[in-house]
């Protein structure tokens, strides 16, 4: 069996109980929308955001952050497969590693496409100009960087699974300095001196920068190596600690 | 189907080494129903958990259906079923889902997968329930299901963690009824951990005691208890004097020295106690000793293993101490 089989199956079965029950997924589906309403609208006109529409600006933010925070959470269904059981039984199959790995992060990867299409979709209207091809570099670095943080959120929910409380809380220490530090809500130019250095240590600013690029449809422009090198490298940690942490998993 | 040498395990706890397993060399032939018990924290889990590579060891060799655990644990898992003490279906997955999956995982097409899926679910009694969700079984039923799923492939081993534990007599009898009647149809090797004494007697047929990490007794449990337990005979007489007449008697038939006498009563521990019995009451008879009263006490294993370790089982299993 190959891979990218392996990898369907645990997709499959990861996906199948959200849609028999989509309340849950509407909600997740509607959460982009609350902050494109509620927030979007304080931006117009602020110094760092652009000349143009706001929403070029923040739409590629948005996205940012909601591969954060939906990828980082990845690691909680696992933490109840390792709970109940069913982890050690699909260990017991010949089934891949890193596809149970890559499989368990696809249903976040794919939940983030989808609102990224809402988002774009509701901001059209609204000045949002569409490239087609600056989108679709920049949602596949999303997916880079989604499957990198899917995949340390999984290490930590084996590394955590004696108590399951700990996962939540290392969760949340790391989500909220890396979100507000990448410039995703407000220009990191309007920062006093010391909060854009500390930020020029945080992987996901550069990222951040080089979606917008891509969103604005500048495939060439200079912050795009950085943020591509960057979600490469959070993506290859990712892989690298969830296989070992797979493969130690002694349950 | 199961052959180990030197089989061994330790984890490093802080700063302290525990050494789970010390050398494990056990051989278990095809076909045979095999029992390891132990207390608590013995080394069954562990030992299981090498056998079905969830476990690497830390030394020795294990070669399960055929492949080494550790140089083709793909191999071994395409070979064993595994049926640990969790419950494999998750709560919120659809049970014939989660039997489809499994088969998917096992290699088997879509359509295999659901035909095998739908005979899983008729014999094991779970067809009403197959549109619901693992969540919303009862005890006995998701057991079933956890069986299900290690048979989807027809795996010719199937290893069971403690599989009965948490169910109620009832459920525990339906379940060894399934497990009986899957040897009998189909011949598959299986090997479970138990701490029920009661399981191990009456279901296995070969029962390995392990303590300390190390298996300390190995035969059937009719020869574990004929040899290092045996059957106790308790005679009452009328008098004291009478009493150590009879026992002077019983000595004759007791193997080793193992008479004792209290007041009017006589302790014998004997082989074949339901032999000896009627030989020795007709043999008080013709020498004019009465006995009042005869009772026979065959052994148990918690018997086998307080003769091995000094410790009873039951004590271990009451302290709960951590598997």
């Amino acid at each position: 069996m190959n891979l990218v089989t392996a990898t369907g199956i645990v997709f499959a079965r990861q996906v199948r109980p959200e849609l028999r029950s989509p309340l849950g997924l509407v909600l997740t589906m509607m959460e982009p929308l609350v902050f494109l309403v509620f927030f979007g609208p304080l931006l117009a006109g602020l110094p760092g955001v652009g000349a143009g529409s706001p929403w070029q600006w923040f739409v590629p933010g948005i996205l940012v952050m909601l591969a954060l925070f939906g990828a980082s959470g990845a690691g909680y269904t696992m933490i109840t497969e390792l709970a109940t059981g069913s982890f050690e039984r699909m260990m017991v199959t010949p089934l891949n590693r890193a596809a149970i790995m890559i499989g368990h992060t696809m249903k976040h990867i794919l939940i983030l496409l989808a609102q990224a299409a809402l988002i774009v979709l509701v901001v059209m209207p609204f000045g949002f100009r569409l490239h087609p091809a600056g989108v679709a570099a920049g949602l596949l670095l999303l997916v880079t960087l989604g499957v990198g943080l899917g995949s340390l959120s999984l290490a930590l929910a084996i590394a955590a699974r004696r108590q399951p409380a700990l996962f939540w809380s290392v969760q949340q220490f790391a989500l909220f300095p890396l979100l507000l530090l990448s410039g995703v809500l407000l220009p990191m130019e309007n920062a006093p001196s010391w909060l854009a250095v500390a930020a020029q240590f945080n992987p996901l600013r550069y990222v951040v920068e080089a979606t917008r690029s891509l969103f604005a449809g500048d495939l060439l422009h200079p912050s795009v190596p950085p943020g591509l090198l960057a979600a490469a490298a959070i993506a290859a940690l990712g892989v690298v600690l969830g296989t070992l942490a797979m493969r130690r998993a002694s349950l | 189907m199961i052959h180990t040498r030197g089989l061994a395990r330790r984890f490093r706890v802080r700063k302290e080494v525990v050494e789970a397993v010390r050398g494990l060399d056990i051989d278990v032939g095809e076909g045979e129903l095999v029992a390891f018990l132990g207390p608590n924290g013995a080394g069954k889990s562990t030992s299981l958990r090498m056998l079905t590579t969830l476990l690497p060891p830390t030394a020795g060799t294990a070669v399960v259906a055929g492949c080494d655990v550790v140089a083709d644990p793909a191999g071994t898992r395409r070979r064993i079923g595994y049926i640990g003490q969790g419950h494999g279906a998750g709560e919120q997955f659809v049970v014939r889902d989660e039997l489809i999956t499994q088969g998917r995982c096992y290699g088997m097409s879509g359509a295999e997968s659901r035909t095998r899926a739908a005979e899983l679910l008729d014999s094991l009694d779970l067809a009403e329930q197959a549109g619901r969700t693992a969540g919303t079984l009862s005890g006995g039923q998701r057991r079933r299901l956890d069986i299900a799923l290690g048979l989807v492939h027809r795996p010719r081993l199937l290893f069971l963690d403690e599989p009965s534990t948490g169910l109620d007599p009832q459920n525990r009898a339906n379940l060894w009824r399934h497990i009986l009647r899957l040897r009998a149809e189909s011949g598959t090797t299986i090997f479970l951990t138990t701490h029920y004494l009661e399981e191990a007697d009456s279901m296995a047929e070969r029962v390995m005691v392990i303590d300390h990490g190390r298996v300390i007794a190995d035969d059937t449990p009719q020869q574990l208890k004929a040899d290092l337990a045996g059957d106790v005979i308790t005679l009452t007489t009328g008098t004291g004097p009478e009493a150590a007449r009879a026992g002077g008697v019983a000595e004759r038939f007791a193997s080793g020295p193992a008479v004792t006498v209290e007041g009017t009563t006589v302790r014998a521990r004997v082989r074949q106690g339901d032999a000896v019995l009627p030989e020795l009451l007709r043999t008080l008879d013709g020498e004019g000793v009465k006995a009042l009263t005869a009772d026979l006490r065959r052994p148990t294993l918690d018997d086998v293993f307080l003769n091995l370790t000094g410790r009873s089982l039951r004590e271990g299993d009451a302290e709960g101490a951590a598997a």
